[in-house]
């Protein structure tokens, strides 16, 4: 009994201490891991925030960004004329999505436009996958997967330029959604559909603009995952993760998504690394569910989220 | 007697306060409700009348002061706790369970009265058999009383406001409760449903006996209904007496009335 | 309608009560359950029953499952597969380990052990609600595969990692394992089947059914009238959680014969979720729609092409699934949020007037 308890309560603190190099660079793949789920999180607060809706699409529309770019890398067009043409499939989506599944759907409770989300979800993965095909794919955006040594400490340079970029865009989207009218506009459509509308608010265009950007951090999620670790189905299961990121940060917080994800991805890695083996390993496949469950439980908004006062 | 001095009140709230972090919506209440009595809630919007009734309902916690039913205090109970005391209310935004028919809304009013045995239900076998017929008999009853046969089957969701309102108030009676808080049971009513709930609300007290408490905007309903009227403004107790009297107090009609009154 | 209720008035309470309280309805139920137990096992293929009768049973017995976990009480759940594995795998070790023990028996228990393991996750929907739900039920999705994967006295420490169910008789024909006929699997799906449809029919027009839709439609009224929330959702993740278990042992035990981990991984969670969606939230006529619906999607995907000449790969056809379903589910949900069910309801209430349009 006391060896489990020594196992479990304080073996892996004396690992961490034992080699300190090691531990920051466990720490680094966190952070990434935890920025990629970050990216993903994002993209979804953007379209709460904005609509509602609880997009669990986002996941696949990462996927489908993805698949999107390295086909048409593959077919040899240059990285700009690839980008440009992504983003603006993306766009084409967002349209359709507007028209075809949020349009007819205006002023339905939440959980019918979550369970369409979950529709949309299958349908853009069967269609992603007739159209670019199935097997795994490599995506080079010239960024060299090189590590060099900064102090014993390992850094990679693909997932610097990861964070940075990600630093930038959520900078971006925080003014965005602070200081400009348009961003004024999309929390009141949040809020109350209807209401937004008898203001004369234009729905369908602020539907249009929100799922297009959300397109495009999802363009930019797939880009750094995708030359991270290729381009694969198992994207869409990973994104998945980005829910229990959503608990933590609060679904409406786009520091909290920011906050969410770095938080899940050390302590799933944290939790792999030094707990994991105590167990046979795999624990990333269900750490972060069983992390926002125990937060949920304690602090049922998240961290960054509203109380919620019932009223009768 | 209704209310008679010597007979201990059914309903005691004692300087009772409700706070929502720096808001204070109900300040230092009290106010007692004796056996039999029909009490009306009077007040401009936000006085804290529903939030009143909230509290006595379980609903939220006072954070200063007591609630005793029958007596016995009850201030820290939860809601189911209060339901069981024999405690029913309406809602002021009508909240009837919009999924279910009109006949199931008010047998659910009867869950408390229900003794579950999950095995014998499961196979709607014997007792679980009788018992839901005997409980299906008494809203029968009811529904004969609040006279909304026509639209037992009907899913509550379609029903106008009007009838959601008789409903609703089906329901609370469904409990047999002692006390029966109602928060505007005429809300949105025109003259004719009103004199209709009026009725029913005078027959319910008549012939059940059933104490009521009920917060209302109409003077008309209030003056009519009522035996004793409690005021309230801004979380506070202003006026507490027989209609004719309150009507007259002039902070009352400082407050609320609005009526220039003569020196 | 070809038959109409005008007429038939009800003098009983008991009488209006009934599940079918139309005459006829109650003669056509009674054959067409009578033809449903006899009918198949003499003139279906094996195909049929294998490829289509036998899994339609267990999946709408995990449909029915979670139709009175999210339908009626509506409280969103994604970890059906984890509650299912966890019959399969409890159904599995009893069977193995106590040979002597009869097959219903061992499926009793494997649903009684998964309505335990449903307790323990629905614990936290006391706090939580809505899609915060759907994450926390996610946890339980994937650590209950992660620890049938990891412990391996689950799998009796098979190499393979699979499950496969023995042999094991019922009534003096063997029901399960490699020998067992398809016609005497299905007859044992189809009793099994029945009854807990009848008994969930029970439950949700009674007592217990009336407080978990409380709960769902209004839960803060419902508390003030009296309903205690933990116990009724306990409950009902209780005895959904018990359903799936038995339709997660009958999916290896009727249907797979031998089973991973993979059959119950989060896309049957989802399968699940879109036939309760399509069939109709709240409707136990709907559990089994929507079961049929998905069950024969794919076989008409697979076989239409075929028959207008088309030759599709395989994963082509996958890939065509994928978007049929999730389009299917965006389709209902604009047209008729209520489901096949729905839709059944309304083509009888037309039925009714017809020729007359109102």
């Amino acid at each position: 009994m006391l060896d489990v308890l020594y196992a479990v309560l304080v073996a892996p603190f004396k690992d961490m201490a034992g080699s300190p190099a090691f531990l920051i660079e466990v720490l680094i793949g966190g952070l990434f891991a935890g920025l990629m789920y970050s990216l993903v999180a994002l993209g979804f607060v953007l379209i709460f925030k904005a609509s509602g809706v609880f997009n669990f699409a986002q996941g696949v529309m990462v996927l489908f960004a993805a698949l999107t770019l390295v086909g048409l890398l593959e077919r040899g067009a240059p990285v700009l004329l690839a980008l440009g043409l992504t983003t603006a499939v993306m766009v084409a989506l967002a349209f359709a999505i507007e028209r075809i599944v949020l349009r007819p759907l205006v002023n339905q409770e939440h959980i019918i436009l979550f369970m369409a989300t979950i529709g949309l979800n299958f349908f853009l993965e069967g269609f992603g996958e007739m159209l670019w095909g199935a097997n795994v794919k490599k995506l080079d955006i010239g960024i060299p997967d090189r590590s060099f040594i900064v102090r014993g400490v390992q850094i990679n340079q693909l997932e610097l330029t990861a964070a940075v970029t990600s630093a930038v865009l959520v900078a971006l989207l925080a003014l965005f959604f602070q200081r400009t009218r348009i961003g004024r506009a999309l929390r009141a459509v949040a809020d109350d559909h209807e209401a937004a509308l008898s203001l004369g608010i234009p729905l369908k265009t602020i539907w249009v603009v929100v799922w297009s950007v959300a397109g495009v951090v999802a363009i930019v999620a797939g880009l750094m995952w995708g030359a991270k670790s290729g381009v694969q189905f198992s994207l869409s299961l990973i994104a998945l993760k980005a829910l229990p990121v959503l608990i933590l940060g609060g679904f409406e917080s786009v520091p909290g998504a920011i906050v969410g994800g770095l938080i899940i991805g050390v302590g799933e890695k944290l939790g792999e690394v030094y707990w994991g083996p105590l167990v046979g390993g795999a624990i990333e496949n269900w750490f972060a569910y069983v992390l926002a469950l125990a937060f949920l439980l304690v602090r049922p908004q998240g961290l960054f989220g509203e109380r919620i006062i019932e009223r009768v | 007697m209704k209310g008679s001095a010597a007979a201990p009140p059914l309903l005691e709230v004692d300087r009772v306060s409700v706070r929502f972090g720096a808001l204070i919506a109900v300040n230092q209440v009290s106010l007692r409700i004796g056996r039999g009595e029909i009490v009306a809630i009077i007040g401009p919007n936000g006085a804290g009348k529903t939030t009143l009734l909230n509290a006595v309902s379980g609903f939220y916690r006072p954070y200063e002061g007591t609630i005793a039913f029958e007596g016995r205090d009850r201030t820290r109970m939860a809601p189911p706790d209060v339901a069981a005391l024999g405690i029913a209310r309406t809602f002021q935004n009508v909240a009837l369970f919009k999924g279910m028919s009109v006949l199931d809304n008010i047998m659910t009013g009867r869950l408390l009265k229900m003794r579950g045995s999950f095995l014998l239900e499961a196979l709607y076998w014997g007792p679980a058999r009788r018992q839901e017929l005997e409980h299906r008999a008494f809203v029968e009853r009811i529904i004969d009383f609040l006279e909304i046969q026509a639209i037992r089957k009907t899913p509550a969701g379609r029903l106008p406001y009007g009838l959601q309102k008789r409903v609703e108030l089906a329901r609370a009676l469904a409990a047999e409760p002692k006390l029966l808080l109602l928060d505007e049971p005429m809300a949105g009513m025109n003259v004719e449903e009103k004199e209709d709930m009026c009725r029913f609300i005078l027959d319910v007290n008549q012939e059940f006996g059933t104490t009521i408490a009920l917060i209302e905007h109409d003077m008309g309903v209030v003056m009519d209904v009522s035996d004793r009227v409690v005021v309230l403004d801004y979380g506070r107790k202003i006026a507490d007496g027989p209609p004719a009297e309150v009507r007259k107090d002039a902070a009352v009609l400082d407050a609320y009335l609005g009526v220039a009154h003569e020196a | 309608m070809i038959y109409r209720e005008a007429g038939q008035f009800k003098s009983s309470y008991a009488d209006d009560q009934a599940i079918f309280p139309v005459v006829q309805d109650r003669v056509v139920v009674a054959a067409a359950v009578s033809a449903a137990f006899v009918v198949p096992p003499l003139v279906a293929s094996e195909y049929w029953l294998q490829a289509v009768l036998i899994p339609f049973l267990v999946y709408a017995l995990a449909a029915l499952g979670l139709n009175l976990l999210t339908g009626y009480a509506g409280q969103l759940s994604l970890g059906t597969g984890g509650f299912m594995a966890v019959g399969a795998y409890s159904a599995f070790k009893l069977a193995t380990a106590f040979p002597r023990l009869s097959i219903i028996v061992v499926f009793l228990l494997a649903g009684l052990v998964a309505a335990g393991v449903g307790i323990l996750f629905g614990i936290p929907s006391l706090r939580i609600k809505g899609f915060y739900l759907a994450v926390a039920t996610l946890a339980a999705q994937f650590f209950l595969i992660w620890l049938f994967n990891k412990v391996a006295w689950f799998t009796n420490y098979a190499s393979s990692g699979t499950i496969t169910a023995p042999d094991r008789t019922f009534f003096g024909a063997l029901v399960t394992g490699p020998n067992s006929t398809p016609s005497a699997r299905y007859l044992t799906a189809l009793g099994l089947v029945a009854v807990f449809a009848l008994v969930a029919k029970n439950l949700v027009r009674g007592r217990i059914g009336r407080s978990w839709m409380a709960i769902r439609d209004r839960d803060i009224a419902a508390e003030i009238i009296g309903v205690r929330p933990l116990r009724t959702k306990l409950l009902a993740f209780a005895i959904s959680s018990f359903y799936c278990g038995v339709a997660g042992a009958g999916l290896v035990f009727f249907y797979l014969g031998t089973a991973e981990t993979l059959a119950f991984d989060i896309s049957i969670s989802f399968l699940v979720l879109f036939m309760v969606i399509i069939g109709g939230l709240g409707s136990i006529l709907g559990s089994f729609l929507g079961a049929a619906f998905i069950v024969l999607v794919p076989i008409v995907l697979s076989n239409a092409p075929r028959m207008v000449g088309l030759a599709l790969p395989v994963a082509l056809q996958k890939q065509i699934e994928l978007m049929v379903f999730g389009g299917l589910i965006i389709f209902f949900l604009i047209v008729e949020p209520r489901g096949l069910a729905r839709l059944w309801q309304i083509s009888k209430e037309k039925l009714r007037l017809w020729p007359f349009p109102h």
